[in-house]
């Protein structure tokens, strides 16, 4: 049995930092460290941050972001384009396409994709939400954004299947060669689509 | 223990931040489970999709560990596929009817005709006639397989139109006329000698046949249900169809 080297409030804190995402029980050690080490100018505005988030985080209930309101600051902003819809997979998504700001639109947040070796059918998915939004009315395209891989395109099939008559617009992200990516080191498939999806060069 | 093989990707499972367990179909050695490190990156994504064949070295200390894989590409359909609606339903079909077999358990005929199925999983006209026939030899492969060769009353090999729903062995038309009612029609593509394509109501007749049989002697002594896939597939499949016809 390894021996303890803090008390049990360090060492728990230490074990839950290590459940985060990017770090490890030693790069959790190393954080926990310097937290309390900066205990005043960090440690603490860091739990109240964290405990007020905590209390005011919630998600929406228009289209799945998380926020400290709901309906969400995205679905309130009159500034933003209503009859167009990004439909993404998971919240970093939508962050991810903010960060691009190529579009001033809503967003509805699916919470994954279609994936029989997970389980996850679509009664698990956010796409009755999806469905009742576009039937309310006022929405005239549809962007799927999810995933090129097989299961996000499965779940687009599936969305689109489901928006079959009802009158709007569904397009998909274009499939190709990445900024800064070379052909010799792409895959055949990712080749033929670029190729496929090709444009006129002005 | 190491082993090097083709195998057919059938899907991924996230493990940890940077690798997956990744679920093949083999030549050789079945359904088999085994860890990708570095499955999560950039440059290994594309190639751990569904439907992509790629060559395995596959090891582990005992035989009985899930074991790391090493994979190299050898066909990448996943992104022609994933155009196409019946094509992505079909290729997690064809992942959902491997799983009906056990693990590690090797069944080359089936992997064979899995690798012609996902060549052709984008052509509507073809992907349904042989769907139809991988069914067909899913059921041969868990000892459920039906006898379609000659007729089981009168042993002739032409005219085979209906399959008897308790043996699951075919009927000629006019040996079988007087029970059609209780007879699961047989579409003539079926037939042991034909290599051809079935229409609309063929596959539909085709897919009937096969459904009936899985359900009675796979997913309902199971206690499970058909995959939502299969499903999906004929739906994508009917449209795709009756695109091809109206624009035809």
């Amino acid at each position: 049995m390894s021996k303890s080297i803090a008390g049990p409030e360090i060492e728990r804190l230490i074990q839950l930092l290590a459940k985060v995402p990017g770090l490890g029980p030693r790069s959790a050690r190393r954080a926990a460290l310097y937290l309390i080490k900066k205990k005043e100018q960090l440690f603490e505005p860091l739990t109240a941050a964290m405990a007020e988030a905590v209390e005011k985080v919630r998600v929406c209930s228009v289209c799945g972001n998380v926020d400290t309101i709901d309906p969400c600051t995205i679905c309130i902003d009159p500034r933003r384009d209503a009859a167009t819809l990004i439909v993404v997979e998971d919240v970093a998504d939508l962050w991810a396409l903010e960060r691009a700001a190529a579009m001033n639109v809503r967003y509805h947040v699916l919470g994954g994709t279609l994936s029989p070796l997970d389980g996850i059918g679509p009664d698990d998915l956010n796409i009755s939400g999806l469905v009742s939004r576009v039937a309310e009315g006022g929405i005239s395209e549809i962007i799927l954004a999810v995933n090129a891989t097989v299961e996000g395109q499965t779940t687009a099939h599936y969305i689109t299947d489901q928006m079959g008559d009802m009158g709007v617009k569904v397009t998909r992200l274009a499939h190709g060669v990445p900024v800064g990516g070379e052909l010799d080191y792409l895959d055949e498939g990712t080749l033929a689509a670029a190729l496929k999806s090709r444009t006129a060069f002005d | 223990m190491e082993w090097r093989d083709d195998g057919m990707i059938l899907g991924c499972r996230r493990h940890g931040e940077t690798s997956t367990i990744l679920e093949v179909m083999t030549a050789a050695h079945g359904r088999h489970l085994g860890l990708v490190r570095g499955g999560r990156s950039r440059r290994m994504q594309p190639l751990l999709q569904p439907g992509n064949r790629v060559e395995l070295v596959w090891r582990a200390r005992l035989d009985e560990h899930l074991g790391l894989f090493q994979v190299e590409p050898l066909e990448l359909h996943a992104a022609r596929l994933m155009a196409s609606a019946a094509a992505v339903h079909g290729i997690q079909l064809l992942a959902a009817h491997l799983r009906l077999l056990p693990e590690r358990d090797p069944h080359p005929a089936l992997y064979e005709t899995m690798c012609v199925v996902t060549r052709h999983l984008d052509e509507p006209g073809i992907a349904g006639s042989l769907m139809a026939r991988f069914e067909l030899a899913v059921l041969e492969e868990l000892g459920f397989g039906l006898d379609l060769s000659r007729c089981a009353l009168t042993g002739e090999r032409e005219g085979l139109a209906f399959v008897s729903p308790k043996t699951g062995r075919a009927v000629t038309r006019e040996a079988g006329q007087p029970w059609a009612d209780k007879l699961l029609p047989l579409p003539e593509f079926l037939g042991s000698r034909s290599r051809a394509e079935g229409d609309a109501g063929g596959l539909a007749e085709a897919f009937g046949l096969t459904g009936y049989f899985l359900h009675r002697n796979v997913y309902e002594p199971r206690g499970i249900e058909a995959p939502d896939s299969r499903a999906g597939f004929l739906s994508a499949l009917a449209r795709a169809l009756a695109k091809g016809e109206n624009a035809a």
